[in-house]
Formats: structure tokens, C-alpha cells, sequence
């Protein structure tokens, strides 16, 4: 059977170059990179390296880059350490009401003890509006954190606009740039932020590291005590292959960005299209044109989501409702609740993310096979057919 | 998630699926949590369950619990009828992932309410 992996927003698979260059690190170079000795200066070298390499990736200076474990622990550590350093001068934080949970229950979490949180709105396709931040910015304002482009339905929101107001202001600025990076160009600089989140299985690296940026003279608390690592600003000793294994990730991706944003473009929009042309009353979620080049989220009237994953798991293709997170609650996704899609519609969306690996072949099939599963499916569910029905009555 | 083959074959081809004209009872049923639906429409004569359909928008775990209690209740009387519980219909599927127990309660709930529809217009309850 086919095996077609259309999933690459929940992670992706590791280049093969990038295992190559990580071997050495579990095996030949295995020194603790804080070690006085030759093994772990060597480990040591190679991790400064890699973090030239995320330095250069995203604009930032020498300095300014902390691995973590992950895109999760990056959005609490910016989240929770400019909160708890900056909570003399105010308790208010501003996200959105459309962030990965590693942002929201953080932002909930710090509600607890005592910080006041605005979630700000979404549009029909996803989009904070910045003057609204500008709008819900008080003098007890500490933080701002938006996400780059969402994960379920990859809207790309306004961040360099919201980065200029939040400089206006002095309010720091934190991104989720998980999504985003590898996909589309991301630079601190440009955007205007304070802090940015990166993760390394989403760049075709490994999982288990990520990156937080904190541009020079950011206040912020460590959430991870221990030894001297990272300007002690985060504990443990590092994930040497980890490091590497990213580093080299994001260096294969600033090569190829643009390239593969351009060709993902076309083979969703061909998916897109071909699906459209396919089946009957389908519903695309997210922004028509400041998307993700490789996302698309659609909801087939009448039928729900997980029927529809399960069917296509049967021949071999990967997708998934929203995100993998969630996919395990009942309640259908706060991103396409946020944006007022109707529940029942929001219950049967499905997420294509493609990647490097997909061709034009397999998204022809893929969208051949959809349209068989979404006819049975539909032929199963006590709404579709009624309104088919109806429609009948209407004719004659 | 992880699927019986039996849940996977009965997703696959669900038995008694469709509409019954003039049904002698219908159950129309909604899970509040996860918005999913259930519909079982029953043909009922001399006590006994002639025929029986059912449809669903529901997750691939209420497909097959629909499809499995339609089996069930096929040709049983009422009373036997009101004995499957969801938990019958569950064990018959080789069982059910925690998360979707209450898939199977959806079908469950649905044959009441048609059984109940069925007692109401005959005016008996
Ligand atoms: C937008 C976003 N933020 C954060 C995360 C969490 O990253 P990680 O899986 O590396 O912890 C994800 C991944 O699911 C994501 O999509
Ligand atoms: S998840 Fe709702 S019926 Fe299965």
C-alpha cells in the first residue's frame, strides 16, 4: 500500500543529512560540551557553531540564542520568565485567542497567579487585527505574544505591524515562530521581536530542541535551575546531537525556503483545486492568501473529521483533524472557533500540511481517494443526504 | 487511534444504513461534548424488530457502534431489544478505546428513544 504522510505540521521526518551529522555527536564527540577536556571542548565547539548557524538563520546577534527542549518549553520560558521578571512594573499579558496550547496554558497558568491575560479576537480567516493590540496595551502591559502563522489552518498574522506598535511602546514582544520558520522567511529584525520560539522536528531536524530567541537586554527569569548553562539562563547539559541535528536543519532550510515555498504553493494550491472540482460543498478555513504555503484546512459538509481520517489512514495517507494536541479531546478546535466557523463544520475539518517528500502524483491520488471517502461518508450521515433530499423536493 | 479489526470492518462497511419511510419509531440523539449525531429508525411488527436503519455524523467509532447494534436488534423482540446496552454492543466490537465509550452510548441512546417513539405513537406509555 501507498504510504503518503500529509501531516507535516504535526513534525516532520529528520533529513537524512541531518542524521548524518548528528551520528558523530552520539558517538565519537560524546564529551559533555561544559567538560574541561578535549571531548567536551569539542562538543563545546560544535554547539557554538550551531548556534551561529540559528544566528545567522533568523537575523539575530551572538548571544541571543537559548536551546531548550522544545518549541513548548521556548513558548513558557518567554512566556513565564518575562512574566515573573518583569511583574513589577504590571501583570497584563496580550496573546490571542488562536496560539498553540503551549502558549495558552502558560498564559492560563500565570492567570492563577494572579496576571490579567486579553486574548484577542480573530477575523473569518484567523487574523488579529493590530490595532486592537495597540488598543488593549495599558501602562501594566508586560507582554505581547502572537504566533507567527497558526498550525491548524496556517494563517500568517500581521507581526511585523504588531512588532512596530509593540516597540512603540515598549512592550516586549514574543513570536511563535515554530510554524513559520523553514516555511517562510523569519527575521527578528524585520518583525520586530523581543523573543521568538523555534522547534527542530517541525524543520525536518529531531525532536526534543528548540530555540528561544531573547534579543540582548530582555528581562527575563530562568524556569529550569541547575548548573551554568546557557548564560544560566537555562539549566541542564545541552542536547549536543540535538543542537546539531537543528543547526543543520535550519541551515538545509534557509537554502531551500524559498524555492520549496514556491513549489508547495502549487502542489496545495493542485490539491486545493482538484478537490474543489471533485466534491461538492467543501469549505476552506483559514486566509485565502497569507497562509502557509503548504497548509489547507477544509471541512466536507455533512461529514465529520475523524471518519474522514480514518478512511484515508486505510489507504495509507496521514492527515489529521487540527492539531495532533488536540485531536485527543472531544472539543472540536478553539482555532476554528475563534474565527465563528460553524461547530458542525469546524467538527469535520481536516488539515492537508505537506512537505518536502509529497508529489504531484500523490496528491492527485489523494484527492482521487478523498472524494470516494467523502461520497460514502456522506452517504452514511443524516445531514447531507437531507439536504440532498430537500433539494429534490425543491426541483419538482 | 487504535481500532478493533471488527470496529474497522463494520466502519468499512456498515450494515443498515439509510432512512425507513413511516418507521414505526425514531430515535434522534446528539452527544453535547462532541456534537456528534445519531439517528435509528425502526420497523416494528407483532413486538418484533422487522427492520431497522440507522445513519450517523458521528466518528468512526459511532459508525461502527450504529452498524453493530442494528445487527443486534434485528429480528429481536422489544424486550430483547432494551437488553443491549452500549456495553453489549462494545464487547461485540472487541472493544472500544476509553475515549469513544461514549460512541457507543450514542447508539445505545438512539434505540431507546426510537423504541420510546415507537410506545408513544402507539399510545401506550
Ligand atoms: C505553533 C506551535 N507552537 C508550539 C509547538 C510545540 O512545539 P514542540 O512540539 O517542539 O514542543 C507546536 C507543535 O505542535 C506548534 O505547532
Ligand atoms: S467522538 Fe463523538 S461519537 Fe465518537
Amino acid at each position: 500500500m501507498k504510504k503518503i504522510y500529509l501531516d507535516h505540521n504535526a513534525t516532520t521526518p529528520v533529513h537524512s543529512e541531518v542524521i548524518k551529522e548528528m551520528l558523530p555527536y552520539y558517538r565519537d564527540i560524546y564529551g559533555n560540551a561544559s567538560s574541561f577536556h578535549q571531548f567536551g571542548q569539542q562538543a563545546r565547539k560544535a554547539v557554538e557553531e550551531a548556534r551561529e548557524k540559528v544566528v545567522d538563520f533568523i537575523g539575530a546577534k551572538s548571544g541571543e540564542i537559548i536551546f531548550t527542549s522544545g518549541g513548548t518549553e521556548a513558548d513558557n520560558f518567554a512566556i513565564k520568565g518575562v512574566a515573573y521578571a518583569n511583574q513589577t512594573k504590571g501583570k497584563h499579558i496580550i496573546t490571542s485567542s488562536i496560539e498553540h496550547h503551549a502558549v495558552l496554558n502558560s498564559c492560563k497558568y500565570l492567570e492563577k497567579q494572579g496576571f490579567r491575560i486579553t486574548y484577542l479576537p480573530v477575523d473569518k480567516y484567523g487574523l488579529i487585527n493590530p490595532e486592537e493590540v495597540k488598543k488593549a496595551i495599558e501602562d501594566e502591559t508586560i507582554l505581547i505574544s502572537i504566533m507567527h502563522a497558526n498550525n491548524e489552518m496556517g494563517t500568517i498574522e500581521p507581526i511585523a505591524e504588531v512588532g512596530k506598535i509593540a516597540k512603540e511602546k515598549g512592550v516586549y514582544f514574543h513570536i511563535d515562530a515554530v510554524q513559520s520558520a523553514g516555511k517562510i522567511p523569519v527575521e527578528v529584525k524585520e518583525l520586530n521581536v523581543d523573543l521568538l520560539s523555534l522547534s527542530g522536528h517541525k524543520v525536518y531536524g529531531p525532536k526534543g530542541i528548540g530555540v528561544l530567541y531573547i534579543r540582548k537586554g530582555t528581562k527575563i527569569q530562568p524556569l529550569i535551575h541547575g548548573g551554568h548553562h546557557e548564560k544560566n539562563k537555562r539549566a541542564g547539559t545541552e542536547n549536543v546531537p540535538g543542537i546539531i541535528g537543528l543547526a543543520k536543519a535550519i541551515e538545509i532550510a534557509r537554502i531551500t525556503v524559498k524555492e520549496e515555498a514556491i513549489r508547495l504553493t502549487n502542489l496545495r494550491n493542485r490539491l486545493w483545486t482538484s478537490i474543489n472540482e471533485k466534491i461538492e460543498d467543501v469549505f476552506l478555513h483559514g486566509h485565502p492568501q497569507e497562509r502557509l504555503p503548504n497548509t489547507l484546512n477544509l471541512s466536507f459538509e455533512g461529514v465529520e473529521g475523524e471518519a474522514i481520517i480514518l478512511d484515508l489512514d486505510m489507504k495509507g495517507i496521514a492527515v489529521s483533524t487540527g492539531s495532533a494536541c488536540t485531536s485527543g479531546t472531544l472539543e472540536p478546535s478553539h482555532v476554528l472557533k475563534a474565527m465563528g466557523v460553524n461547530p458542525r463544520l469546524a467538527q469535520g475539518a481536516i488539515r492537508f500540511s505537506l512537505g518536502e517528500d509529497n508529489t504531484q502524483e500523490e496528491i492527485d491520488y489523494v484527492a482521487d481517494m478523498l472524494s470516494g471517502i467523502v461520497s460514502r461518508l456522506r452517504g452514511i450521515s443524516p445531514f447531507y443526504q437531507k439536504k440532498e433530499s430537500k433539494d429534490l423536493y425543491k426541483g419538482a | 487511534m487504535q481500532y478493533t479489526e471488527k470496529v474497522i470492518e463494520h466502519f468499512q462497511h456498515p450494515r443498515n444504513v439509510g432512512e425507513i419511510e413511516n418507521p414505526d419509531g425514531i430515535g434522534h440523539v446528539g452527544n453535547p461534548i462532541c456534537g456528534d449525531v445519531m439517528e435509528l429508525y425502526i420497523k416494528i411488527k407483532d413486538n418484533i424488530i422487522v427492520d431497522v436503519k440507522f445513519k450517523t455524523f458521528g466518528c468512526g467509532a459511532a459508525i461502527a457502534s450504529g452498524s453493530m447494534l442494528t445487527e443486534l436488534i434485528k429480528g429481536k423482540s422489544i424486550d430483547e431489544a432494551l437488553e443491549i446496552s452500549n456495553k453489549i454492543v462494545v464487547e461485540a466490537l472487541g472493544g472500544l478505546p476509553p475515549k469513544k465509550t461514549h460512541c457507543s452510548v450514542l447508539a445505545e441512546d438512539a434505540l431507546k428513544f426510537a423504541i420510546d417513539d415507537y410506545f408513544k405513537k402507539q399510545g401506550k406509555k
